[in-house]
């Protein structure tokens, strides 16, 4: 096989793994300020007892995300030595100040709100959480900065040639503020909303269903019902921004993700179908004729620009996107229409009884975990051939000196510790959701055991 | 090279900064990590585990921040060096995972052969990681076949040449030394006890290496003493890393366990700090061709960046140093095993 591919292998494999941590954690964090935020509030035990389970559930992802994180943060040097002479100046400072601003806050704090119950007053522990999940977001910020300067780059020249020939910035904040960052880092916060609060209801879901820490369940399920309606709302404004956006700086990438073949006709809006490159046809294909067309130019018959007007050798594969932006709308309204129904049934009282409706819940976690996935892909490969989009052919991005069969060994290794790892998340997340919250009893049991684990130290044993 | 005060030097001293700080505080949990099968009995080793549990992932933020900021401020340095050394920075990933993997899962299941693999597996990672390490700051001392375009043809066999060993265990042992004082402050009663002679062992151990490793050091690579030859008030550096080392004894003896965990800390910071000023301005060293070296110079991004980068740190460094201190704070004193521990 050759290296381009098994680094592209790697790279997609790794980033894949990695992206199941940070956006439950972005979620996650935002979800403990609304629990902690209310036991402040109301002193109630309830959001106290949440707070505390949520907690763990978070040190669990922000552990994992670490461990998978540094590997992302090698790979670059490691697979893409070119590449990252090529980008260093402009995407180096965005990587610095997500070490300095999100890294150090985010691990920082965590350790008070994981370990430091006991030791801080409930205000310095609220602060605390705050800072985490401030930290968890400034860290998507800075790499969804670096990713869109990838994706439309801004403020900067090219100094050198060949393979010397690296971007330098001109101008830091049109590097920060390129024409995508920030439609793509509110739909990215979106989409990581999500996924903390299908997983919180996905949760609550099956408590209920078990007849277990029912009180705990419904309140906790309120809570993530409201976020994930008004996160999946703002995910489909934002996903409506990053369209329009794409149109204007990246229409290769938006021709292949609507199959739009011809310059000179109106583009369609699919709800699915199967492109056919070789006829330049969408067969199968059930969707609004014009609608692209009215979705950007509020006209059903304005032309679109399409993938004839690009160079065949500098075309993404337009199936595999078509394929990844459709199943990933399609998931978004999915969550949209539950979010809309769960709250109804909620205002009319009758949530907690639908059993159906509760079901539907305990697997519903899986859709923005997917959704997340397959907006990435749609991203990436929508990209290529370029990694910095016109100015630097992936292929070219490479490190010359790595050989395939060390790629393939690595690859090989990482397949397998990841699938270690993925085990042992999901062995220590339903330990913890079997174990479920701890009420004021266990704690009074607690600390009990402490005070004898300390007399045992005392008197040496 | 006349030593000048300028973007590309600051960038270099926070570089070393930041790794000073990785291996100051990371340091510490491998040593621990490394020591962890010298005690014996569960609770002893619970304990062990505890005493780095809140702030351990904490302290790998340091090495991800590091990498990051030399990716920024020195591309050309992180591509060669990331991509030259491929195997050995995989394997490295590869315990840093497992060695996470091993401190989640070790406490989960009461059955001790479980456990017992665990330790093992969390032991034996420690070990690694501060080796591999080790070589790798070895290697750059001795030089790499680095081409023209930046381009380093090295396997991992290559890697592991005599000199580039001797640095690994001189690391692993340093950081024993590190790991066992910083136990001994969060630990009471008989562990305690126990963990004091440790200290002493570690701290012969740790002269031993040195002492080898600056001699092979002299010896092979004369250049690393070169600027210590032109500015000889340098010397004080190595003066403050004996007087440190020596004064740890000192301080455990005393029962100032702080002090002598402060000794240690600023030995480690002296140490880095002799590789740094022997290895300036280089930063990788070509063994083909001398004009091929990459330097702060012709290694780093644009002046702007670098500038752009120092304010960003400038906003950014007062408040990771106060909060760091101030989670420490909370945290100081003897281990307790709670329903939160590992």
């Amino acid at each position: 096989m050759d290296t381009e591919l098994l680094a592209r292998v790697q790279f997609a494999f790794t980033i894949a793994f990695h992206y199941i941590y940070p956006p439950l954690s972005i979620g996650l964090g935002v979800l403990l300020v609304i629990m902690e935020g209310l036991y402040l509030k109301t002193k109630n035990k309830l959001y106290e007892e949440m707070t505390r389970f949520w907690i763990k559930v978070f040190a669990l992802t922000f552990a994992l995300g670490v461990a998978t994180g540094i590997v992302m943060e090698f790979e670059f040097g490691t697979n893409w030595a070119t590449y990252s002479r090529f980008v260093g100046d402009v995407f180096g400072s965005a990587l610095a100040a997500e070490g300095i601003f999100a890294f150090f806050l985010e691990s920082g704090f965590l350790a008070i709100l994981v370990f430091g119950w006991h030791r801080v007053s409930p205000k310095m522990h609220f602060f605390s959480t705050c800072m985490v999940s401030l930290g968890s977001m400034l860290s998507a910020v800075w790499i969804v900065v670096a990713n869109s300067w990838q994706q439309t780059p801004a403020g900067y020249h090219i100094v050198g040639e060949g393979i010397k020939a690296r971007a330098e910035i001109i101008d830091f904040w049109a590097m920060v503020f390129n024409p995508s960052s920030v439609d793509r880092l509110s739909h990215t916060l979106s989409g990581a909303w999500l996924a903390g609060a299908f997983l919180v209801l996905s949760v609550n879901a099956y408590y209920l269903l078990k007849g277990k820490h029912i009180e705990f369940a419904k309140a906790g399920m309120k809570i993530a019902l409201f976020f994930a309606l008004f996160a999946s709302l703002f995910q489909l404004f934002t996903g409506h921004r990053s369209a329009d956006g794409i149109s204007k700086n990246q229409p290769a990438k938006l021709a292949a993700m609507e199959a739009h073949f011809d310059s000179s006709a109106a583009a369609d809006l699919y709800l699915f179908g199967v492109p056919d490159v070789d006829t330049k046809k969408v067969k199968f294909g059930i969707g609004i004729p014009g609608g692209l067309s009215f979705m950007l130019y509020q006209n059903f018959s304005t032309p679109v620009k399409g993938l004839d007007a690009f160079p065949k050798n500098e075309l993404p594969p337009v199936n595999f996107v078509f394929q990844t932006y459709h199943a990933m709308v399609a998931l978004g309204m999915a969550m949209i229409g539950i979010a809309v129904l769960g709250v109804f049934l909620l205002l009319r009282k009758r949530l907690f009884e639908q059993i159906w409706f509760l079901r539907l819940l305990v697997v519903t976690v899986l859709f923005p975990q997917a959704a997340n996935q397959l907006g990435w892909f749609t991203a990436e490969v929508g990209r290529q051939p370029w990694i910095v989009y016109g100015l630097l052919k992936t292929s070219d991005g490479l490190s010359k000196t790595v050989q395939a069969n060390q790629i393939l060994f690595s690859l090989i290794m990482f397949t397998a510790i990841y699938a270690l790892l993925f085990v042992l998340f999901l062995f220590l997340l339903d330990q913890k959701i079997k174990h479920g919250p701890d009420t004021h009893e266990d704690e009074v049991a607690e600390y009990h055991t402490q005070i004898s684990i300390i007399d045992d130290l005392k008197e040496g044993k | 090279m006349p030593f000048q005060f300028d973007l590309n030097t600051i960038w270099f001293l926070l570089i070393g900064v930041l790794f000073t700080g990785y291996a100051i505080l990371d340091g510490f949990d491998l040593g621990v990590g490394a020591l962890h099968l010298f005690s014996k009995g569960d609770t002893d080793r619970r304990i062990l585990i505890n005493s780095i549990g809140p702030v351990w992932d904490g302290n790998e933020v340091w090495l991800v921040t590091g990498g990051g900021a030399l990716f920024a401020a020195f591309p050309n340095v992180y591509a060669s060096a990331f991509s030259g050394f491929y195997s050995a920075f995989m394997l490295l990933l590869a315990v840093l995972i497992f060695r996470a993997v091993a401190i989640e899962f070790r406490s989960k299941h009461p059955s001790a052969i479980w456990r017992r693999n665990w330790d093992i597996a969390f032991s034996i990672a420690s070990i690694v990681i501060a080796l591999l390490m080790g070589v790798s700051l070895g290697n750059l001392i001795n030089g790499v076949p680095l081409e023209t375009d930046g381009d380093i043809y090295m396997s991992l066999l290559d890697m592991l040449n005599p000199y580039a060993l001797l640095a690994g265990v001189t690391t692993l042992s340093l950081f024993i030394m590190h790991g066992s004082i910083y136990l001994v402050m969060k630990t009471e009663g008989a562990l305690q006890e126990q963990v004091r002679g440790w200290v002493n062992n570690s701290i012969i151990f740790f002269v031993v290496c040195y002492a080898s490793i600056t001699m092979a050091t002299l010896v092979y690579f004369p250049s690393m003493a070169e600027p210590f030859k032109q500015h000889p008030w340098l010397f004080s550096l190595a003066l403050l890393n004996m007087l440190s080392v020596a004064n740890i004894p000192r301080m455990i003896h005393l029962k100032k366990e702080f002090f002598a965990f402060l000794s240690s800390c600023s030995s480690i910071a002296a140490l880095l700090a002799l590789f740094a000023i022997g290895m300036y301005p280089n930063m990788i060293i070509s063994t083909i061709n001398t004009l091929n070296n990459i330097t702060v110079y012709n290694g780093s991004s644009s002046q702007q960046t670098l500038k752009t980068m120092l304010i960003i740190a400038c906003i950014g460094v007062p408040f990771v140093l106060t909060y760091t201190i101030v989670i420490y704070r909370i945290f100081r004193g003897k281990v307790k095993i709670d329903k939160m521990s590992y």
